[in-house]
């Protein structure tokens, strides 16, 4: 089952540190995990990304808030929340294939944002799943590199309105 | 004033008596501030010793255990204590020097990381970045180790903070961590459902285990126990929360606990875990446990419950409260006549399933089983006793009988090496109980370089060593798994205990046979000085 854990942290230093730690140390997955600032200044927000069974989800949560630089751990499922992923993805193109990329874009609403003779950097800010979709329809043209930023996510305005 | 004199100040504020620890540079000007005051200074031989010291002292006191120690080595050296306290839940502040500040992260001589290393390890820790902060850091310490689950707090303290100039000094009078709320009243309802089904149980048992001593909820629980009719089981951390002569309380459960224990846990319809974490030792099979009946889970900490297996009602909060709660309500319609049969049915499992003892041939060698009864019955009814780890800890367990008093061990970690360090702190706490600490030969050459500590400090403290020449525990599963391939288990060479005594001054007995046993015992009872006992016991004797 996967779960996504909205965690506001104590915006110190090592903090990512320890909760990384205790899921290599637990032996808790993480798909992925992303941290930035939140509104106030001293608070954090890592959006963490796991999968497991029911008992690992709780434990997960519970091992969470025992850190004592967690403020408040929100656990939800990708359903009741907004989730986005940004990826850059560099691709090397030439005159036959230059449409059919500018094509696929379009359909995927990411933009080119920079571009060379021979490469051509595209951006795409959408659902992990539809990343995952667009990543694979590029594959089949040649891809050099890719920076994902991981899942971002926030529960549905009605979610918190409960 | 200096940080280093700050430090000093907050110990005081907190009312600290005693400091375990090891000097070196880098901690050096907080020991010259703490020489100044009156709070007892107490230089041990290796640092992890230090922790095992404050453990021992916090364990009976029931106040945080303080340890000192200086950077690099001097840190690293204290992680095992830290991680034995860690996972028996004990608390401490352990203060580590650190090289200066500018430094930290080059590599210089004596550095560590060691708020890195020690992470999983401690309930908390900092890294002093400023002086200024120092009365906050040390009050928040001090809270967190001992409230909710109790344990270690590291605070690592750069050398140049330590010198560093603070203003004013002010300790703040109330600490304000928006992370740190742990639950102490147990929730109503909760509580309401638990009495509910207690009422309704035909055949109950309580499994206590160490929370119920750092709770402070002994009395608690043996009123419970009485008012209800409810039999008793424990951990190993659980020992002396019954006194080992009150018939409701069967003993130890678990691979190493008595068969009647067990059996009583498992043919129970209702089970109140009460500070235990239903770990590996003390349940085989958690998923099992709850097939056939109703389990209460009472812990301070929430993530103890449904870790190892699901309660049916879960019950977050201090057990000292809870069960003072518990114990007002008052529906106990002739339950003494309900739990008549539980009880004597379990009488009768108590009495049908005695275990055999390998035989041993007791003019050679003491009966260890024999040799433990008798001690605990000698024994002053409030004594302190502790286990140290391998075959030592599980006779331990198994024969000495607690009354009023306390008894020790590495349960979670199970540190070789505990019980002299433990006993030292222990001592220190309770001046005038006995104090007496068990261990094998291995565990004895882990920490026998302590008994300079105790000479140093005057402390008077009875050390038994069962000898063998082998690392007992090791031997025996090599004995029952590896088809008796005896290797890495021998003590070669092992050093004339007498001779040891004699280099530290300490007065020697020994015992080779059942006879030597009881004057040992009688000896040992009335001498007014450590003491050095060594009792021979056969190589090839199994812990049960």
């Amino acid at each position: 089952m996967k779960r996504i854990y909205s965690v506001l942290v104590e915006n110190h230093a090592g903090v990512l540190s320890k909760v990384a730690g205790l899921f290599a140390r637990r032996n808790f997955n993480i798909d992925s995990l992303v941290v930035g600032e939140t509104n106030s200044r001293d608070v954090s927000c890592m959006t963490i990304v796991s999968s497991g069974d029911e008992r690992t989800i709780e434990q997960i949560e519970k091992q969470l808030n025992k850190k004592l630089d967690v403020i408040k751990v929100k656990t939800f499922k990708e359903s009741m929340s907004i989730c986005r992923e940004l990826t850059l993805i560099k691709v090397r193109y030439n005159k036959e294939n230059r449409r059919d990329i500018m094509e696929n874009c379009d359909i995927m609403k990411a933009q080119i944002v920079d571009m060379s003779k021979n490469l051509m950097m595209i951006q795409i800010c959408d659902t992990p799943e539809r990343v995952e979709v667009f990543i694979e329809m590029l594959r089949t043209i040649s891809i050099v590199e890719i920076a994902r930023t991981g899942t971002v996510a926030l529960t549905k305005c009605r979610e918190s309105e409960k | 004033m200096k940080g280093s004199q700050a430090i000093v100040k907050c110990l005081q504020e907190e009312k600290v008596e005693v400091v375990y620890g090891y000097s070196g540079v880098a901690i050096a000007p907080f020991y010259d501030s703490l020489g100044e005051t009156d709070i007892q200074q107490i230089l041990v031989r290796t640092e992890q010793n230090a922790a095992h010291c404050a453990s021992g002292y916090a364990r009976i006191s029931g106040k945080v255990g303080v340890c000192a120690v200086t950077s690099g080595p001097g840190a690293t050296n204290l992680i095992t204590g830290i991680a034995t306290a860690y996972a028996d839940s004990i608390p401490l502040v352990c203060i580590t020097g650190q090289v200066n500040s500018e430094l930290i992260g080059s590599d210089v001589f004596q550095e560590a990381d060691i708020t890195g290393a020690a992470e999983s390890f401690v309930k908390y820790s900092y890294l002093i970045r400023d002086a200024a902060d120092i009365p906050r850091i040390f009050k928040e310490a001090f809270h967190i180790a001992n409230t909710g689950r109790k344990g270690p707090v590291l605070i690592d303290i750069p050398i140049d903070i330590q010198q560093q100039e603070i203003g004013k000094f002010v300790y703040p009078e109330k600490v304000n961590m928006r992370t740190y709320k742990p639950t102490v009243e147990g929730n109503a309802v909760q509580i309401k459902k638990v009495v509910k089904e207690v009422a309704r149980a035909k055949r109950p048992i309580i499994c206590v285990g160490g929370g119920v001593h750092l709770s402070g909820a002994v009395e608690e629980i043996r009123k419970f126990s009485k008012d209800n009719q409810i039999p008793v089981v424990s951990t190993m951390m659980g020992i002396g929360v019954m006194n080992s002569f009150d018939p409701l309380y069967f003993g130890m459960v678990g691979n190493n606990g008595r068969p009647y224990a067990n059996r009583a846990l498992n043919e129970s319809d209702l089970l109140l875990m009460v500070g235990a974490r239903v770990a590996d030792r003390a349940v085989n099979r958690p998923d099992l446990i709850t097939e056939n009946k109703i389990l209460i889970h009472i812990d301070v900490d929430p993530a103890e419950i449904g870790k190892n297996v699901g309660p049916t009602i879960p019950l977050v909060g201090d057990i000292s409260h809870i069960f003072k709660k518990i114990n007002e309500f008052e529906d106990k319609e002739d339950l003494i006549h309900k739990r008549k049969d539980w009880i004597d049915t379990l009488n009768s499992y108590r009495l049908s399933m005695q275990e055999d003892r390998p035989k041993i041939d007791t003019d050679k060698y003491v009966d260890p089983m024999k040799f433990i009864n008798k001690l605990s019955i000698k024994l002053p009814e409030d004594a302190i006793y502790i286990a140290d780890v391998g075959q030592n800890q599980i006779w331990s367990c198994r024969w000495h009988l607690v009354k009023q008093g306390r008894f020790l061990t590495s349960g979670g970690m199970g540190t070789m090496g505990y019980s002299i360090p433990a006993a030292l702190g222990a001592k220190y706490a309770a001046p005038d109980k006995k104090v007496i600490a068990v261990m094998g030969d291995g565990a004895f050459q882990m920490s026998m370089m302590e008994l300079s500590t105790l000479k140093q400090y005057r402390i008077k403290v009875g050390l038994i060593v069962f000898s063998n020449n082998y690392l007992g525990m090791v031997r025996e599963y090599q004995h029952y798994s590896l088809q008796d391939r005896y290797n890495m288990v021998k003590l070669h060479e092992t050093p004339h205990l007498d001779k040891i005594a004699e280099a530290y001054d300490m007065k020697y007995l020994r015992a080779s046979t059942q006879n030597e046993a009881e004057k040992l015992i009688n000896d040992l009872m009335s001498a007014d000085e450590s003491v050095l006992c060594e009792v021979v016991v056969d190589p090839m004797d199994l812990s049960k």
